[in-house]
């Protein structure tokens, strides 16, 4: 670029699909959908017609057995399986004799043909109620795509010449393969989740991936330049100087995480005076489970299961829910996975569509449950089927009284009482724990902590409900105070009434993966610490080089300041004293 | 014509591998070869048209055999059902 134009930054979320920070130039690939124009045929291009198909087809087939055995050689057998399906089909001979069939009786041009039989296929997927078959009907449309680009001799250019981050609208398997053998940094995508392909094959491949990002596609312009972050889901267009120097530290900071990884994993959370916090995780998807295993965490303090949600909008079948449960619980073994149930209403998923004025104060989690115990009963039978190696826990969220737990173990008794008739085996002593997380449940966390085996803080929403802050409002974004005084008395309070009926109590919100917060909530006595799988290493690090005699003394300090900011800059100078290898996050991310 | 019911015995129910498997067997036999489920119906020798049966464990199937070698062909596909696809 000639013109020094000073571009403005730009920040965007997306979905953390792979780990790993990219800074480097955009590459912009846009891949248009082949148009497959209907056109009738004279009856004596008939037999050039299926030439022409019969040609693209083979090439089709030859390009992804290339794809395949690059595949194979790079990410391993198992996930290049995608591959293989899609090469099957190419093969079979039902479909091409039926394409071929359609083209003489109909006297239509071959891509059309292709196009109008295959979506049929892909319509069928899409009308079953699984994630499985949606990314089955994606890989079917991939491959119909390339079928009609090779009819029409279009040639997709998969090739850069620098080292750049790769931006699209979406992500095929193929694509993803064929980049990774350029010098692709990243992926930043506007489509795409945790469970797409594309996200599957970054992850095996190293490569750091941001997707869903809604329109980045549209929002670059060439010469831009990018930092990708595939922890946290941030991305930054034209990022600004200091900025790009953050990223430079932060990239190296976790490339050396990352390289003593090995030894640090098998360490335990302990402190320098000998006591064991139990370091968990955050999981949403059965793909985060290996990063999870990888970072060292020791189980699994969060389960949301609302992602069973995401790809219907119906409530998965008991079968499915123990089927998934089980897997989790099996990876994990011995350590625990806790299970919270279907915390939906609010700014999340809803049995049913109900317009309220106030959502976050409306019918919510539990709540939902108690009026529509079927669905809960369903949810705790798969739970306890799952639980036979006692290594689940069960979690209620959104509770506001003593009333909705006790309720909430009867529905328990019922299910147990259901399976012990069916001669099922499950945990008998199964833990039962609830969130806190609001006002009310807090003030009496005392009555509560008597009818459960344990409390766990959900600081994000305690903060809103306690600050009376909207937490997705921006307006008064800079009232949501998750160092507000208020919000760690709270946690005290909590805490204490927790350990005073002998019952231990965790922290899955977003403050137990603060290392701003980490010495501060061991010193006022948390006994486990539930976080993203991304900052369980410094976490750990900050457990183990401090006693705890010294947190006990630092929280007591904390707990006689009176404003956020007064909480805020003492512990970051305690940190930064102590830790100058760990980067503080800005107040803005 | 020949028919019969079977049930997904194996824990992934008729993924890709599976299905593959199917299609690979059905297609040794010169017999036709179609698969039922809730209302509609495929061609069990095209693979693409199986993996739209989205059939998990426990889906019940109904299978039809047509030719010369129908018996033969029911018994071959029906033992692959059996061994729940030889998968654990």
């Amino acid at each position: 670029m000639t013109e020094d134009k000073i571009k403005s930054e730009i920040i965007m979320r997306g979905i953390p699909a792979a780990p790993g920070i990219a800074i480097g130039n955009i590459y912009l690939y846009t891949r248009d959908v082949p148009s497959a124009i209907e056109r009738t045929l004279n009856p004596a291009d008939i037999d050039s017609e299926i030439e022409r198909l019969k040609k693209a087809i083979a090439k089709s087939e030859k390009e992804l057995t290339k794809i395949l055995s690059f595949a194979q050689a790079k990410i391993g057998e198992s996930k290049s399986k995608i591959f293989e399906a899609q090469i099957m089909i190419l093969r079979d001979q039902f479909l091409i004799d039926s394409l071929v069939k359609r083209i003489r009786s109909e006297l239509r041009n071959a891509e059309f043909i292709v196009n109008n039989e295959i979506s049929k296929y892909e319509k069928m997927m899409l009308m079953a109620q699984d994630d499985y078959m949606h990314e089955r009907a994606h890989d079917v449309d991939d491959l119909k795509n390339r079928i009609i680009r090779n009819m029409q001799s279009t040639k997709l250019i998969s090739k850069f010449e620098s080292a750049a981050i790769l931006v699209s609208h979406n992500l095929t398997p193929a694509d993803t393969m064929i980049f990774s053998r350029n010098a692709v940094l990243g992926y930043a995508t506007d489509k795409g989740g945790i469970t797409s392909h594309a996200a599957i094959l970054s992850r095996a491949l190293k490569i750091p991936a941001v997707l869903g990002l809604g329109d980045i596609s549209r929002r670059i312009s060439p010469g831009d330049s990018l930092i990708l972050d595939g922890y946290s889901g941030n991305v930054i267009i034209n990022p600004s100087s200091e900025q790009l120097l953050k990223y430079q530290i932060k990239k190296e900071r976790y490339t050396q995480f990352e390289s003593n990884l090995a030894q640090f994993k098998s360490l335990p959370a302990k402190t320098l005076d000998g006591r064991k916090v139990e370091l968990a995780t955050n999981i949403e998807f059965e793909e985060e489970l290996e990063y999870m295993l990888l970072q060292g965490g020791d189980g699994i303090g969060l389960y949301r299961t609302e992602s069973l949600l995401f790809a219907s909008d119906q409530i998965p079948s008991e079968e499915k829910q123990y089927k998934k449960y089980k897997l989790f619980a099996d990876r994990v073994f011995p350590n625990l996975v806790i299970i919270r149930t279907f915390d939906i209403g609010g700014d999340k998923i809803a049995p049913q569509t109900i317009e309220e004025a106030n959502p976050f104060l409306g019918w919510r989690g539990i709540r939902i449950f108690l009026d529509r115990p079927e669905i809960l009963l369903e949810q705790l039978r798969a739970i306890l089927r799952a639980s036979s190696r006692k290594n689940i826990a069960v979690m209620f969220p959104m509770v506001t009284t003593v009333e909705e737990v006790i309720k909430a173990k009867e529905y328990i008794e019922i299910a147990k009482a259901e399976l012990r008739s069916k001669k099922i085996k499950f945990d008998r002593d199964i833990q039962v724990g609830v969130m806190i997380e609001v006002p009310s449940a807090a003030v009496t966390a005392d009555t509560i902590a008597k009818e459960v085996d344990f409390l766990s803080i959900g600081t994000n929403d305690l903060t809103q409900y306690l600050l009376a802050v909207d937490r997705g409002n921006d307006i008064i974004s800079d009232l949501y105070q998750e160092f507000h005084p208020s919000v760690i008395h709270t946690i005290r309070h909590i805490i204490k009434a927790g350990h005073k009926e002998k019952k231990w109590v965790g922290m899955c919100g977003e403050l137990a993966g603060n290392p701003l917060a980490t010495v501060l909530l061991v010193g006022l006595g948390l006994d486990e610490f539930s976080v993203v799988p991304s900052v369980l290493p410094e976490i750990k690090k900050i457990i183990r080089s401090v006693s705890y005699s010294q947190a006990q003394r630092l929280a007591s300090e904390v707990l006689r300041l009176r404003t956020t900011e007064e909480v805020r800059s003492y512990l970051r100078h305690y940190i930064e004293k102590r830790f100058s290898d760990i980067l503080l996050e800005n107040n803005n991310e | 014509m020949f028919e019969v019911e079977v049930v997904i015995k194996n824990k992934a129910g008729l993924h890709t591998r599976p299905a593959a498997q199917l299609v690979k067997t059905a297609a040794k036999f010169k017999s036709d070869f179609f698969i039922y489920k809730d209302g509609y119906e495929i061609n069990g020798k095209s693979i693409i048209g199986v993996m739209t049966l989205a059939a998990e464990q426990g889906a019940k199937l109904n299978l039809r055999f047509d030719g010369v070698d129908q018996k033969d062909a029911a018994k071959a596909v029906c033992e692959l059902f059996d061994r729940g696809f030889d998968e654990a």
